[in-house]
Formats: structure tokens, sequence, C-alpha cells
């Protein structure tokens, strides 16, 4: 009798399991959203993936490391680090160094309209037409780089970016001086 | 009537209220030269209305507000502007702005103003537009743009209480104190003005019990005024009783919950500077070209309280109150708790300035050498947030800010108390400083990624739709070169023009 019993408690539970994993599902790895979301979504390349959701994709498949993203930079690697429950390492220097973030700004004089940056640039952040002047969207710029190889009349440049009050930021004092062991 | 009391405080801060307290207005001279930096006020910096080489009258507007949380700037006094450019603006940055000189004539030739007898005839927009006009903000040192602020049919908020700021809890600041001794009755009348837009039931007056003959002035303007619903209160000093929270708490036992404004809870709180404002621009039509401010400090020859021109250079005030001493160490804008260290005495005055304090080197608050946090809770008792400041500085300096923001850091009014208590002499207020602009960078950081994220992925959506598309068109081609009525209609074609041909020859022979 308490046979039967077990076997139906088991069946029943086996059901709620199945629905429950049907019902429930989780689309998609939500690992790589963690690692997309502290990743800078420069989509440089630097990392040797096409984008920073590639990269994502590459660490939670554990295809890649964990620091060769030069625009996050150290603390880019130590969030990493953090989300995924391993050691933080220095930035792969093969993979770039860490920069202060800079626009793209076309030479509107030499640019002769080619469109092989528009092609090039991962977040349509440059707006011209055929036989056109191009220009960059300086709001919409990640600074990648990549639209600097393709221009064949070299006009692409990398600026500072104007420094705001409403981005300024105050010093960060100083660490109290450790008190001497005596 | 009944008080509360605030969380922490210092009782027994040094106030040295002594060197002004006891002297009277003084109209300072207008300079040669007028500097307006476009951003004076929390918002939208104010567009200029005028062009290099225009001729200004004082009263006349030369910037516009921009948006709805801005103001207008009018000129002090009558001359020609000179340039449009970048300068040195009062910011711990250091940073210069855009900002408007004029080169004054020395005429102070003025717009003549349009008086108003009863200000209870005029709608409340009215006067609502012109508080704005008048590019009145708060003048007690937020600058925000008052006329928001009074602005409540718009937005149905009841407000049950209305208070004047007149606890001047800084050290060294003797302004507001010496615009209730002396213009008490301009200030009751701005008083009426608020009661009457805000339909407010009770206004309360608060002076620190300090200064018992001001509150005494106040008694008596209270009393020829004949208005029930206002009332003096003296409140004990503590600073930083004049902080807007700590007031609201002392006067109605009422705590302005996190992340809300006073209004939330039926409390419109305006310094009492910005009432006196409020009155020269509904009453003698006159918008906001002067303040009133203390010039103090051992580096300063004679102490003086002044009314000045907005936009006057530091300097021309240094000058008028006969120079620097040879103490002077370090010229700071506010008061020595809050404010913040100059670059140098060119940069002017502008409508949120209330103190220009030449510091000695003892008055300057020195930062001793910082030792480890020792846990004593110090800081915590002297809060006047009740925040924990030893723990916003655990994350803060291990840059952990996500955790000090969830322990309320943006509460910090940067009072500096924890500071002063402080036995470690660790710069705390600093850091909270460092962690506040570090989370806005980060949080615009992540705003930009967030649409470098959306647009890189748009785009990655776009491309394959593209390639789906090209892939879908060849292979329909293909597919219909292959199927059976295409390969007829072929064949058809070819005979017809096969059968063209033929008839053509036969026509030609």
């Amino acid at each position: 009798m308490s046979f039967f019993v077990l076997i139906l408690l088991f069946a029943g539970l086996g059901i709620l399991l199945g629905y429950a994993a049907i019902r429930f599902k989780v689309e998609g790895n939500p690992i790589v959203d963690q690692i997309d979301a502290v990743l800078p979504q420069t989509q440089c390349g630097q990392c040797n993936f096409p984008g920073c959701r590639p990269y994502a994709e590459a660490i939670a498949n554990g295809e890649a490391d964990i620091n060769q993203c030069p625009p996050g930079g150290e603390a880019g690697i130590a969030a990493l680090a953090d989300l995924l429950g391993v050691e933080a390492k220095p930035l792969n220097e093969e993979n770039g160094v860490e920069a202060t973030t800079l626009v793209a700004v076309i030479d509107e004089d030499v640019c002769i309209g080619c469109k092989l940056c528009i092609q090039a640039c991962p977040v349509d952040a440059i707006l011209g037409a055929p036989k056109q002047m191009h220009t960059v969207i300086e709001s919409e710029c990640t600074g990648c780089e990549l639209c600097i190889p393709p221009c064949p009349v070299e006009c692409i440049t990398m600026e500072p970016i104007a420094k705001t009050l409403a981005l300024w930021q105050w010093d960060k004092p100083d660490a109290p001086s450790e008190r001497k062991a005596s | 009537m009944k008080l509360w009391r605030f969380n922490g405080g210092l009782p027994s801060l040094a106030e040295h209220k002594n060197e002004s307290v006891n002297l009277p207005i003084e109209v300072a001279t207008v300079p040669h030269q007028l500097i307006y930096p476009l951003r004076q006020h929390i918002g939208n910096a104010a567009a200029s209305l005028v062009n290099v080489g225009d001729s200004v009258l004082r009263g006349q507007k030369i910037a516009d507000a921009q948006g709805l949380i801005s103001a207008p700037i009018h000129a002090g006094s009558s001359g020609t502007v000179t340039s449009i450019a970048d300068h040195l603006i009062p910011h711990p940055s250091g940073f210069s702005a855009p900002s408007i000189t004029i080169e004054t004539d020395g005429l102070d030739n003025e717009i003549v103003p349009t008086p108003c007898t009863n200000f209870r005839e005029l709608s409340i927009s009215a006067l609502v537009d012109i508080i704005r006009e008048a590019g009145i903000v708060g003048l007690g040192g937020a600058a925000f743009p008052t006329a928001i602020k009074l602005d409540n049919q718009s937005r149905s908020r009841h407000i049950e209480t209305l208070i004047l700021n007149g606890a001047e809890c800084e050290p060294y600041i003797s302004c507001d104190d010496r615009l209730l001794k002396e213009r008490a009755d301009r200030v009751i009348e701005g008083v009426e003005i608020l009661l009457h837009m805000l339909g407010a039931k009770q206004a309360i007056l608060a002076i620190e019990d300090n200064v018992p003959d001001t509150f005494t002035a106040i008694q008596t303007a209270v009393e020829n005024n004949h208005n029930s619903a206002i009332t003096g209160v003296q409140i004990p000093t503590i600073y930083p009783t004049g902080g807007e929270k700590q007031l609201i708490k002392t006067l109605t036992g009422k705590e302005v919950p996190s992340g809300c404004i006073p209004a939330d809870i039926g409390i419109v709180s305006i310094n009492v500077g910005t009432v006196h404002a409020i009155q020269q621009a509904v009453i003698e039509g006159k918008p906001l070209t002067s303040r009133i401010i203390t010039v103090t400090g051992e580096g300063v020859t004679k102490p003086h309280n002044l009314e000045v021109r907005i936009g006057t250079p530091i300097q021309h005030l240094i000058t008028f109150c006969d120079g620097y001493t040879k103490h002077a160490e370090r010229l700071i804008m506010g008061g020595p708790m809050m404010g913040f260290a100059l670059l140098n005495d060119e940069i002017p005055v502008v409508k949120a300035t209330n103190c220009i304090l030449v510091a000695s080197q003892h008055e300057a608050i020195t930062s001793k050498q910082a030792m480890p946090c020792i846990r004593c809770g110090l800081c915590a008792s002297a809060c006047p947030a009740t925040l924990l400041p030893q723990q916003l500085y655990w994350h803060s300096q291990s840059e952990q800010l996500e955790k000090a923001e969830k322990l309320n850091l943006f509460d910090c009014i940067e009072c500096g108390c924890c500071d002063v208590v402080c036995p470690s002499h660790i710069p705390l207020v600093q850091h909270f400083r460092y962690a506040k602009s570090a989370l806005k960078v980060q949080k615009h950081e992540k705003h930009l990624s967030d649409i470098a994220r959306e647009r890189f992925e748009s785009r990655e959506t776009r491309l394959a739709r593209d390639k789906a598309e090209r892939a879908e068109r060849s292979r329909k081609k293909k597919a219909a070169l292959k199927s059976k009525p295409a390969k007829e209609e072929i064949d058809a074609a070819i005979t017809r023009s096969k059968q063209k041909k033929q008839s053509n020859e036969i026509g030609e022979n």
C-alpha cells in the first residue's frame, strides 16, 4: 500500500517539476547578460571578439579570460572577478592598455564621403551619405577607434572629451596613514 | 511654541559672529567691471540676450532662462557689454564657464521700475511670473529658482506651513541677520506676499537665539503688521540648524523623507534674503541685481556687511574693505564649514554668494594628518541627517560606492559636523563629496554604455535582417529560374523572339 502511495507521490512531484521546468524556463544564458552589463559597451573588439556581447558569451563559455578588456580597465576586471567569483588579475597587455575615453572627429574638409567609416562603426554613430561629408555624433561615439583604419584619406582623429561641470569629480582624499607598529 | 531637536549637530561650534554682526549694511561702490556667469543657479544655464558692444541699463535682462529649471540674469549697472566668453566661476573645480562681462559707465542708469501698490489684486500666476522674470533664486546658498517652489497651483499641492529661514548657523556669516535687523518691514511684507501665493495657514520666521536684538526687531515688525498668521520664533543655536531639513524638524517635528522635498509634507521653506528679493521684485518692480554679503575673516582689514551688485569681482570688495591683511591665507566663498576655496579674487560674486571669508592660517580648517578610523561612532551621533558616516567612509574609501549609496550617501548635506568631531581627523566630508561625484560620473557612464549596447544590438539585428533578406531574394530568384512555369515562360519568350526575327527577315526579303 505504502509503496503505491510513494509511487503516486513521486509521480506527482515529477509532474510538478516537469511543469515548472517549462513554465519557468530561463531564456538564454543569464550569466551572459550579467557579464555584458559589466562590460563598457565600447564595442571596440580589442578583446579579439567582435563586440562586448560576443566577449561576454566567450567568458561565460570559458573560452576567454576576464582580463582582455582595456576600456573596462582594472575596475572592469575587478567587477568581473566579483561577479564570477574568481581572482582579479592585471590587464592582458596583448589586448591594449587602459586609457581615457576619446571621441572620433572627422576633418570635414578632407572627408571624401566614401562611407567606409560608416560601415565600420559598431554603434551607428557616423552620419553621412555617398560623396557627402560625414560627421560623428559625439554623444553616441564610444571611442572604439574602429573607424580609423578604413579611412582612405586619414581624416579621422581621436580627440579628448571636453570637461563639463556636471561631470567634474572631487579629488579622493589620501588613505589615512597606518599606525606604526611599536 | 513647542520646538523639537534634530539629531546631533554641534551646539558649541565657535560662531565668530562678533567680527561682523554689529556692522550695519553699507552699499558697496559699483565696480568698473561686472561679470555674470550664465549658470549661477541650479538647472540650465541662461542664454545671453545681448551682443558685444551693446549698451545696457541697470535692471535690463541680459540673459534669459532656458527651460523651467533656470533663471534669467539682469545687469547690475549701466554700461557696455565687452565680452561674452569663458571666465573663472566660483566653483570648487576652478573651471571657467561662459560669462557676460559689462564695462560700467559710472552713470548707473536704471530701467524705471513699475511699482505695485496692491499685490493682492494680482493673480497668483502673475506673481509667479514676476518672481521668475526677476531672476530670483534661493539666496541662502542653494540658488534653486524660487518661482518653481511657489508655483503650487499647477501642481495641486497643499501647503500648510511657510518657514522663513533666518537661522544663519554657519560661523562668520551675518548678512541675513543684518537684513532682518535693518529691513524687517520689507521682509514681513515679503512674507505676506508668500502667504497670499501659497495659501498657507501660518508663516514661521526662525532666528537663532544668539541674536536677541534681531528677534526684537522682528517682533516689532510683526506687531506693526497685525497679521496673526506670522510668528517669529527663537530657536537654539546648534549648527546646522539653518539646514532646510534640520530647521523643519526643529520647528514642526516633521522629517522630510529621503528623496522628497518639503512640499511633499506640506511645507515650503525660504531664506529671508530671498523673501527680501521677492518683496523688491513684486512691490518695487526691481529684478534681482544686488544682494547682501558678509566680507570677513582675519585676512581682511575691515570686515563689512555689504550690499553689492551681483557680478562684482571679489577684488573690488576687498579693496572696499581696505585690502588684505598680512594674515590672509585663503579665499573662501561661503563659511568655513561648507564654503569652498577660490582660485583668485577675479572671480565675481554670484546670486548664491552670502559670504567672502578671507581666512588666516588658523581660521582655514587645515587638513591634519588623517589617522585610521577607530570606529568610535562620534560621527554618527553628530550627523544631523542621521546617517552613519563611518560606514559611508568605509565604503567610499574602498570604492564600494553602491553600498554607500544604499546607506543614503546622497542625503548627506556636507555640513562638516562629522569632520569636526572625528578624533582621527579623517576628512569625511571630502570622502563623501568624492563618492557623490564619482557616483554621478559612473551613472553617466552606465547611461552611455546602455545607449551603446542598444545601438550595437539594433545594428546587429539590422545587419542580420539585411543578410537574411538578401539570401531570401537570391533563393527566390534561383527557385523561380528552376520552376516549370518560369521555364515555359522563357521558352515562350525565345520562340516569340525567333518568330519576330523570322518575320523581320521575311519582311526584309
